[in-house]
């Protein structure tokens, strides 16, 4: 089974033979180290960019202007904060221009906390990213989803921020990705060897278009007491909770993994909650203006009745910073036990 | 102002009489007329900024000697086999060169629908024209340079001798962009096709340029790069703008490397309406060369007046067609908003 590194890794194999992908580029994103998280290996456009991260986003918009699809990396987005008036560019070149000029980019970046990443490879971007709008914001949480929303991404004539949760980089999934060979075969036709590079090349497998629309989130687990809305690193958490508690008879939780932050898919979350009237916003920004609480006020205004209790939010705890010392980060950032406290609670919470 | 020239791939003299006579009087008086259009149009936004017909100003005027010859000597057309153009907000005499008519940039100012660069939503002189490569204009100060490296690399990549050109002014030469576009353009890999020019008037808004910039010329940031050209030049001289512009186009079509030109000109209307947008008693490029003109026999002031006189009526007449137009209507706001449509449930009600 591919893990999500080696899955965006296809993906862009199969964009850049077949979707016009042209250029793959960021810092060490190249040969002979193929992106920090290996995710650009064996790639026949993947170049490596000076590190300056204006230049690249600078780049990656000229590129779409002049009529190509380029992929950039920003490589941790902890160092995307000095881009950001860029990827308003790129996010609002089309609307105004008065729809002149498209900017079909996809702008891919490292995500959130889990590798004990400390202050500046622990940030999580997803609610500054909601409000450069024009900009569309993806952010799988399994290899399959990974593969598909980057093959929607490369396609979309929209510029798209894609969202990779880097705890989870490393993580295999549950569904092949279609033309997939098996763990080993895989491995030995795409991980670059250890050591000299120079001459290896990686040998494709056949792979095949598959595509998640962008702004479709998926119920990843059906159930009816309450809903978790989530994505990204806390997606398989609440998975396993909810897998968890059906076994243990605790509650029939709803997962839903919204897959994409903008635009969002209103409708399921609607449908989920007034199906359950509870809901609970699971992710890893922080509290003060999390892009939940956009989702809870709107759920406010057109769901008030159907919810039975009020709507919940589990997010990181407004520091500064994330911090190195494990039981810090752990206390900071929303981990396993403190999802099942919360979606304990909710489930108890008296109608 | 003489030539300040760095490090050139060809020793250039001076503009003489002969210069003039070489470029001859009918390609000239075109040059002047592209001018006078350029520079009316200019002062007429302004009088729509104090008017109430139309909010912010801000442009070029005082630009046009070197503007005009850079819109002359761009290969006009769309995609990577022509030039691409990434503009700041004081380029109206280029585009106008290009063919781009005046009455686009009174709708754009007076923010109406038929406004074909913005739709009623950016500042005036913020031109958007994917059929000439001029890409989106940004108010943001220097983010032009970092895109420049884009369409300079699809260019690298082609079989083509088309450029990029990039245009700003020397107060944003401090943000990082503008070293971004020289580190990029000059990256051993892969060296890009890319026209860097400065306009250095002297000023950032209200803050003098002196005050700020250690550096005798900006110019002078080529040097750090092995055989880069870079040059100053005079930039109230049409002769010597059109020169360095044929000598720096003639390099990078060739070579698909990067040139440098800071450009030394008057800001003859002051940073923009904010700052009263009032005449400057500073070098005006119109009268040098109509000046130099009759001085050399090749043209009579009269020939100058009614070249004035007819581009002031046209835009009379474009003025007053501008002012029936309607304003846009309030549902255009969500046109545009992403290339692939508005989905049926992107929140539109501004709140609850």
């Amino acid at each position: 089974m591919a893990n999500m590194a080696q899955a965006i890794r296809m993906a862009l194999h199969y964009g850049e033979q077949n979707l016009g992908v042209t250029e793959i580029f960021g810092e060490d994103v190249g040969p002979p180290l193929g992106g920090v998280f290996t995710a650009t290996q064996g790639l026949e456009k993947a170049w490596n960019a000076p590190l300056d991260e204006r230049g690249i986003i600078g780049a990656a918009l000229g590129l779409a202007w002049a009529g190509g699809r380029p992929v950039a990396e920003i490589q941790f987005v902890d160092y995307i904060f000095n881009v950001i008036d860029m990827l308003k560019l790129a996010a609002n070149g089309h609307w105004s221009s008065g729809g002149r000029y498209k900017t079909p980019l996809v702008v891919m970046t490292p995500t959130g906390s889990g590798i004990h990443g400390s202050m500046y490879h622990s940030h999580s971007f997803d609610s500054i990213a909601t409000k450069l709008h024009g900009m569309k914001v993806v952010c799988p949480s399994t290899p399959i989803d990974a593969y598909g929303l980057m093959l929607a991404a490369i396609k979309s004539n929209d510029p798209v921020l894609f969202l990779k949760p880097k705890a989870l980089l490393r993580s295999k999934g549950e569904e092949l990705i279609p033309g997939e060979p098996d763990e080993k075969t895989l491995h030995d036709m795409i991980d670059a060897p250890l050591g000299d590079r120079t001459k290896w090349k990686a040998k494709w497998p056949k792979l095949t278009d598959y595509t998640v629309e962008i702004g479709k989130a998926k119920i990843s687990h059906a159930g009816t007491d309450a809903t978790i809305v989530t994505h990204g690193r806390m997606a398989p958490l609440c998975l396993e909770l909810a897998r968890r508690f059906e076994k243990e008879g605790k509650g029939s939780l709803e997962v839903l993994d919204l897959r994409s932050l903008i635009p969002y898919d209103w409708e399921a979350i609607k449908a989920s909650v007034k199906k359950t009237g509870r809901v609970i916003f699971v992710n890893e920004e922080t509290e003060i203006t999390n892009f939940a609480e956009h989702l809870i006020r709107r759920l406010v205004d057109e769901c008030f009745y159907e919810l039975r209790v009020r709507p919940r939010l589990l997010a990181g705890k407004a520091t500064p910073g994330i911090a190195l010392s494990p039981n810090l980060e752990y206390f900071i950032q929303p981990q396993a036990k403190d999802v099942e406290r919360a979606v304990s609670e909710l489930l108890a919470d008296p109608a | 102002m003489a030539a300040m020239s760095t490090k050139t791939p060809a020793k250039k003299a001076a503009p003489t009489a002969d210069a003039y006579k070489k470029l001859g009087a009918p390609k000239l008086l075109k040059i002047h007329e592209l001018m006078v259009r350029a520079r009316l149009l200019e002062e007429r936004l302004i009088k729509m900024s104090k008017g109430g017909d139309g909010f912010f100003w801000i442009g070029g005027p005082g630009e046009e000697a070197f503007n005009v010859p850079l819109g002359l000597q761009i290969k006009k057309g769309h995609g990577v086999n022509f030039d691409f153009l990434h503009l700041h907000y004081r380029s109206a005499a280029i585009v106008m060169s290009m063919g781009a008519k005046p009455i686009d940039a009174l709708r754009q100012m007076r923010s109406v629908a038929t406004d074909p660069y913005s739709k009623g939503r950016n500042f005036v002189n913020h031109y958007a024209i994917p059929e000439l490569n001029v890409v989106p204009v940004s108010p943001t100060i220097e983010t032009q340079y970092s895109t420049a490296i884009g369409t300079g690399i699809a260019q690298a990549r082609a079989k083509t001798d088309a450029a990029t050109v990039v245009n700003g002014g020397d107060a944003g030469t401090a943000e990082g962009d503008f070293h971004s576009c020289l580190v990029w353009a000059n990256r051993p890999a892969l060296p890009l096709p890319i026209l860097i020019v400065v306009v250095n008037n002297g000023w950032g808004i209200s803050t003098a340029a002196k005050t700020q910039h250690g550096e005798e010329k900006i110019s002078d940031w080529a040097k750090v790069f092995p055989g880069m050209p870079g040059k100053t030049i005079d930039g109230n001289d049409v002769l010597e703008s059109w020169t360095a512009l044929e000598e720096a186009f003639a390099y990078v079509r060739k070579n698909r490397k990067p040139y440098l030109l800071e450009v030394r000109a008057s800001r003859l209307y002051g940073h923009s309406s904010s700052s009263g947008a009032n005449r400057i008693p500073e070098t005006d490029c119109i009268e040098l060369l109509e000046k130099a003109m009759v001085q050399k026999g090749l043209a009579k002031a009269a020939d100058f007046k009614k070249t004035w006189d007819k581009e002031a009526a046209a835009l009379d007449e474009a003025h007053k067609t501008v002012k029936a137009e309607p304003f846009p209507a309030v549902e255009t706001v969500w046109e545009d908003v992403f290339a692939d449509g508005l989905p049926p449930s992107y929140p539109t009600k501004g709140g609850s």
